[in-house]
């Protein structure tokens, strides 16, 4: 039996298109479902261009939803009227841009980068106290206070990431859309950041979205993780059972391909090879997501769901 | 013996800051044989990425280059002109730097900006320029190229923003690519296949490449030799299987350790900061964060000991005085397959 778990986040039949009605429309999200619950981390990987980080920013309501229902918190985002509600918003829910780059303004120092949820949220009485929380937060992502009158330009990719970092946790959220937090830090940060992120989840209960391209590191992570390809998601499921048993086919895939620190074997390496020709679908037998067995879900038709049964039965009991 | 087609000798680099001088390299040398992939490793800030733009004559504005040189068919780059740079710049020394957007100019569409350096360096017409691009532009993986060739970077996401600077570099088919970071943003099945299409094309028209990456995998699968940065220095350097299995400086044991596996159920972070190259120690830069410390990696820099033909490392652990030290599990794992191998190879 699953115990009674809080849904802090509902995504209801999300859809995203841009350019709508021209020839280069894109469907980045196409009709996309799932739910985090409180205190947990929900691992997003799945192809480039999938549409892992517009639904990202969908749900911290950068974008309008072409379609479909972001609840938050019991209340759908959509409906947020007046200008308590959004700033309440904004502070319970914080994003981790994927640009270390393009994200922090380089005419700002970097204290008021790291400053600015505190400011815009007046979450402090003084300047003596703001910069005392500037400099417990660079320290905890394990940069230097020195570093807090400079500017961006003058740090490396890694650096400037674990600014971002900062940001986000100065305004002291209760959910974290972490949009490739790791990829540009060397693997001893990576492990630092990681585990800081783990600690601040055990500390105040934090809720995480962790989207990655690294699949060793969302699986130690995360709980439960989504696969998503060309605006779908394929697959849903505890971390651990994904890793070792994928019932997608393209799961498989992208599990074969992840690079091993190990030259032998790298030389030797076996990719499996996934055609997506089969996921075309029909209109008139749409493929939705299945609860193939408890907690494990694979998006195809009611044809396909015995055959993803005896998948999964194979590596039950 | 292999031909060289880079050298670089005892560079040293300063950032003028307002807070005093950042010491952002400090004494680095390391060679490119042609047709072979270097990678570069090492800490978030160690200076790989400054290393590699002074290659190229792009350091920014408070950078200064305190010493050393950079040989390339003959010619100190460093002594180099803006104007000859120009030259050389994408046509024969191509970068794919770490920030895709930055590199990318948002308001041009993004056909132009691959077909702009066969234009210019190749002298090629428009429309044919704009015929290639779109070649490579499928070659990079992008889908419905024909109509996304008129798109504006914004338009796409990061790990595509990533391909299309990727075509850009590629697209001339230049002599040394240097890569920066370049399939951090993508996924690992685009990830394979970019990596794939770089080795095609070294092993077509004999590109060398340097690799800058944090993914010790991908070096796995593509460097032939790889150096270790730490704190603007190189620590170590040596073959692929050298630096894998046979690794000498504890910082490289450091990163080893610090990889998960699918199955870790921790992670070994390298604890502690590194240090600030405003005031760099005197030592062993490591020697902080060292549980193998001894007193003179706080007072004297190590040399380079030589560990075979190939491979070298900057730690006092390789003076013939030194106490024998048990490395993590990780890396006795790591030496023991190391002796298998070599054993193997002397029968
Ligand atoms: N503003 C936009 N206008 C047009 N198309 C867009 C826009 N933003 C994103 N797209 C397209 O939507 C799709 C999904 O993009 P998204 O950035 O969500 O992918 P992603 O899964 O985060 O990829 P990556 O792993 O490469 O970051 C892509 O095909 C992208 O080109
Ligand atoms: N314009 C600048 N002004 C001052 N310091 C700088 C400047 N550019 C880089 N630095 C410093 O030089 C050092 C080396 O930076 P570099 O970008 O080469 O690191 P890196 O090894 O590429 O790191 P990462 O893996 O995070 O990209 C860093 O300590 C950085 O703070
Ligand atoms: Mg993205
Ligand atoms: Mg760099």
């Amino acid at each position: 039996m699953v115990e009674k778990r809080k849904k802090l986040l509902e995504v209801k039949h999300l859809k995203q298109y841009f350019n709508v009605g021209k020839s280069d429309e894109v469907k980045a999200v196409d009709d996309v479902s799932f739910d985090i619950y409180e205190g947990e981390t929900f691992g997003l990987v799945g192809e480039s261009g999938s549409g892992k980080t517009t639904t990202g920013r969908s749900i911290i309501h950068l974008y309008n939803p072409t379609d479909g229902q972001i609840i938050f918190d019991g209340k759908d985002i959509s409906k947020m009227k007046s200008k308590e509600e959004t700033l309440a918003f904004r502070r319970k829910m914080q994003m981790i841009f994927q640009d270390p780059y393009a994200s922090l303004n380089p005419r700002m120092k970097i204290k008021d980068i790291v400053a600015e949820g505190i400011d815009i949220h007046h979450l402090v009485k003084n300047d003596a106290e703001r910069s005392k929380k500037v400099e417990d937060l660079l320290e905890l992502v394990g940069l230097n206070k020195d570093h807090s009158s400079r500017y961006p330009h003058e740090f490396s990719g890694g650096q400037r990431q674990r600014i971002g970092i900062a940001r986000a946790l100065a305004v002291q959220p209760k959910f974290i859309i972490a949009d490739e937090p790791i990829s540009a830090l060397d693997v001893s940060i990576q492990a630092q950041v990681v585990n800081l992120l783990k600690e601040l989840q055990q500390d105040r209960g934090l809720t995480y979205l962790f989207i990655a391209h690294d699949l060793s590191m969302v699986k130690y992570i995360s709980d439960r993780i989504g696969v998503m390809h060309y605006g779908k998601l394929l697959e849903v499921g505890p971390s651990d059972e994904i890793y070792t048993h994928p019932l997608h086919d393209y799961t498989a895939s992208l599990i074969s391909a992840v690079p091993v620190p190990d030259p032998e074997y790298e030389r030797n390496r076996k990719q499996i090879i996934y055609d997506p020709a089969g996921e075309i679908d029909h209109p008139e037998n749409p493929r939705t997501l299945h609860e193939v067995v408890p907690e494990r879900f694979v998006r195809c038709t009611d044809e396909e769901l015995p055959m993803y049964q005896k998948r999964a039965a194979k590596f039950t009991k | 013996m292999a031909e060289r087609i880079l050298d670089v000798k005892n560079l040293e680099i300063n950032f003028h800051t307002y807070a005093g001088d950042v010491k952002a390299i400090r004494d680095v040398s390391f060679h490119l044989n042609k047709g072979e992939t270097l990678a570069i490793v090492g800490e978030s800030g160690s200076g790989k990425s400054v290393t590699t733009k002074s290659l190229m004559g792009l350091l920014a504005n408070n950078a200064e280059v305190m010493g050393g040189s950079i040989m390339y068919h003959g010619k100190d780059i460093l002594k180099n002109s803006e104007k000859q740079m120009q030259n050389i710049r994408g046509k024969e020394i191509a970068m794919i730097f770490q920030d895709p957007m930055t590199s990318l100019d948002p308001t041009m569409k993004i056909g132009q900006q691959i077909a702009e350096p066969l234009i210019k360096h190749k002298k090629i017409e428009k429309k044919k320029a704009w015929a290639q691009a779109l070649d490579i532009l499928k070659l990079v993986g992008i889908t419905n190229a024909e109509e996304r060739i008129k798109d504006y970077p914004h338009q796409f996401s990061g790990g595509q923003r990533q391909r299309i600077v990727i075509a850009i570099a590629l697209v001339c088919y230049p002599e040394i690519l240097i890569a920066d970071e370049p399939t951090t943003a993508l996924d690992v099945t685009i990830q394979a296949q970019i990596l794939q299409l770089m080795k095609e094309l070294q092993s077509k028209i004999e590109t060398s490449i340097i690799f800058i990456t944090h993914d010790l995998g991908v070096v796995a699968g593509m460097a032939d030799r790889v150096a270790v940065m730490y704190a603007g220095q190189i620590v170590e350097y040596g073959t692929v299987d050298e630096i894998f299995y046979n690794p000498q400086h504890p910082y490289t044991w450091g990163l080893l350790n610090s990889m998960p596996t699918l199955t870790s159920t921790t992670l070994e972070a390298i604890p502690g900061t590194p240090p600030d190259l405003l005031d760099p120690p005197k030592g062993d830069a490591f020697a902080a964060r060292n549980p193998y410390a001894m007193k003179i990696d706080v007072e004297q820099k190590p040399p380079f000991f030589k560990v075979s033909d190939t491979h070298y490392a900057a730690t006092w652990l390789l003076h013939p005085d030194a106490p024998k030290v048990t490395p993590p599990k990780e890396i006795v794992r790591r030496h023991q397959l190391f002796a298998k191998m070599t054993a193997h190879e002397s029968v």
